[in-house]
């Protein structure tokens, strides 16, 4: 079974005139498969993720994950957020269990688990800080071990290193390689960067703008795991040309 | 700048006001209607340290009770304003049909301006302290209800998002994402609601009730005390003055995350 299966997913936003944000949408995402969905602003790819995520609502087709339809955003499918979206008044720690706290777990079930994760990111110094008290790849890091800690088998990542400055984005790329490495979650990651697509994904979706359509599926040939040497690389720039005239078609 | 000498700029406007002050009140034609500053302090001293019942002077020793009914009913108006300003701000800021439902009566009620409300007030409850505790509540009830509506529908919708994927019910949503994300507004609209209510207080005062700081400033006027009128606007001014002071120390106890963010 796939972890996320969807068919002929269209979405049009009522105005005047319609605006056709996705059509007919295909895709099959397998368990632990990282996938990226690439193209530029515009072509729906955040339309696509936030549908999975249950945000919003499909107009026609079929979307389920894990077997079952997707209606409602849920612990199933966690998102890291392009602004983290943590939330300011609570603490790191606070941030990272507020999914099995509001689901009613008692600290012995989960506590153990969030420690772990946010020794994972590395920030197991860093429970008592305010997220306002954090750089922006600190932010996300938390991001990411909420979502882990809530113990979501699907990551939803949205642009979530756009905003960081270069090395800082490196980093983090290499931090979610390693966290996929260790516990093999299903990511489906939304960039408009291509050397970030092919650095980290096992299958990148191209996308065109107006109506958001899937243009080209393509796999990513690098072995695993990858180390940044991989991205000067032949097979590296061989893809990337490939993808470039994918975009420019 | 030094710290002295920015409190020696300070201190040149006051000192001239003072001065002309002084000066003004010592005319002989002013006399009885601007005492000088030197006469508010001895009225003002009287009033507070002055043994209640010795000579013919009524305000005697009577400064504390006053300040005390007026700050007990700012406190009893103001505590109701926020238990029911807070919750349904909340509510109609966060759903639609709390909206529909509440908003146009709120927004209707309140051009009516609290003073026009006394005779009603009044009249429905009669020359007692719960008619000036209305009018208090009524003052800082649409403040607080206003902001708190403002602050619960400027919620980031990706907090929203990210506590719904995390598995939050509908309510909440409301006391874990709403509740605080609104807390910089709510805090908003107690502090210009707490400037309303004693505004409220002193109006009241003047015709609903016997007593307060209100009260005495209508009085005194009336028998021409314009010493003690003076000294109770100057006691208004600090009650007010602490009365915020004492609410920024809250928001700066509950708002640590939001002080941080502006620096």
């Amino acid at each position: 079974m796939s972890a996320i299966s969807i068919e002929k997913l269209d979405k049009t936003y009522p105005a005047d005139p319609p605006v056709h944000a996705l059509d007919k949408i295909d895709l099959q995402v397998e368990q632990g498969e990282f996938v990226a969905l690439l193209g530029p602003s515009g072509c729906g790819k955040s339309t696509l993720l936030n549908l999975v995520a249950g945000f919003e609502q499909a107009s026609s087709g079929t979307l389920r994950v894990h077997g079952d339809s997707v209606d409602k955003p849920g612990p199933d499918r966690g998102v890291v957020f392009q602004e983290a979206a943590l939330f300011p008044w609570l603490s790191v720690w606070e941030n990272v269990i507020f999914g099995p706290k509001t689901q009613g777990q008692s600290p012995k079930d989960y506590a153990e688990r969030a420690n772990e994760m946010l020794h994972i990111v590395g920030l197991s110094d860093f429970k008592k800080h305010l997220p306002v008290q954090l750089s922006g790849g600190m932010r996300q890091r938390v991001g990411i071990a909420r979502i882990l800690t809530l113990g979501s088998r699907v990551l939803l990542m949205d642009e979530p290193f756009g905003a960081l400055d270069a090395q800082t984005r490196l980093t983090m790329q290499e931090l979610l390689l390693s966290v996929w490495q260790q516990l093999k979650p299903t990511i489906v990651f939304v960039t408009h960067d291509i050397d970030e697509a092919l650095f980290l994904a096992d299958t990148i979706y191209v996308m065109s703008a107006r109506p958001g359509r899937i243009q080209a599926r393509m796999t990513v040939p690098l072995a695993r795991p990858r180390t940044i040497e991989d991205t000067t690389s032949e097979a590296f720039n061989a893809m990337k040309r490939e993808i470039l005239q994918q975009i420019r078609h | 700048m030094s710290r002295i000498q920015q409190i020696l700029l300070g201190a040149v406007v006051p000192v001239a006001v003072l001065a002309f002050w002084q000066f003004a009140g010592s005319q002989a034609n002013m006399a009885g209607i601007v005492p000088t500053p030197l006469a508010v302090l001895e009225g003002f001293n009287q009033w507070v340290f002055g043994k209640p019942g010795m000579g013919l002077n009524p305000y005697l020793g009577t400064w504390l009770s006053n300040v005390q009914y007026s700050a007990m009913r700012v406190a009893q108006g103001f505590a109701l304003a926020t238990l029911l300003g807070v919750p349904l701000g909340l509510m109609i800021g966060w759903s639609k049909l709390a909206s529909q439902m509440f908003d146009p009566f709120i927004q209707g009620l309140r051009p009516i301006p609290i003073t026009a409300w006394l005779p009603f007030s009044i009249a429905l409850f009669g020359i007692r302290d719960m008619g000036s505790i209305f009018l208090i509540f009524l003052g800082g009830f649409y403040a607080i209800v206003v902001n708190t509506t403002q602050g619960a529908r400027d919620v980031e919708r990706n907090l929203m998002r990210a506590a719904m994927m995390m598995g939050a019910t509908r309510m909440q949503l409301l006391r874990r994402v709403v509740f605080p994300s609104a807390m910089p507004s709510i805090f908003t609209g107690l502090r210009i609601g707490l400037g309303i209510s004693w505004t409220a207080v002193i109006v009241s005062e003047m015709v609903a009730v016997k007593s307060g700081l209100g009260y005495v400033l209508w009085d005194a006027y009336y028998v021409g005390r314009m010493d003690i009128v003076l000294a109770d606007m100057v006691s208004i001014g600090v009650m007010g003055y602490l009365s915020d002071r004492l609410i920024v120390f809250a928001e700066q106890r509950v708002l640590r995350w939001r002080i941080l963010q502006n620096h």
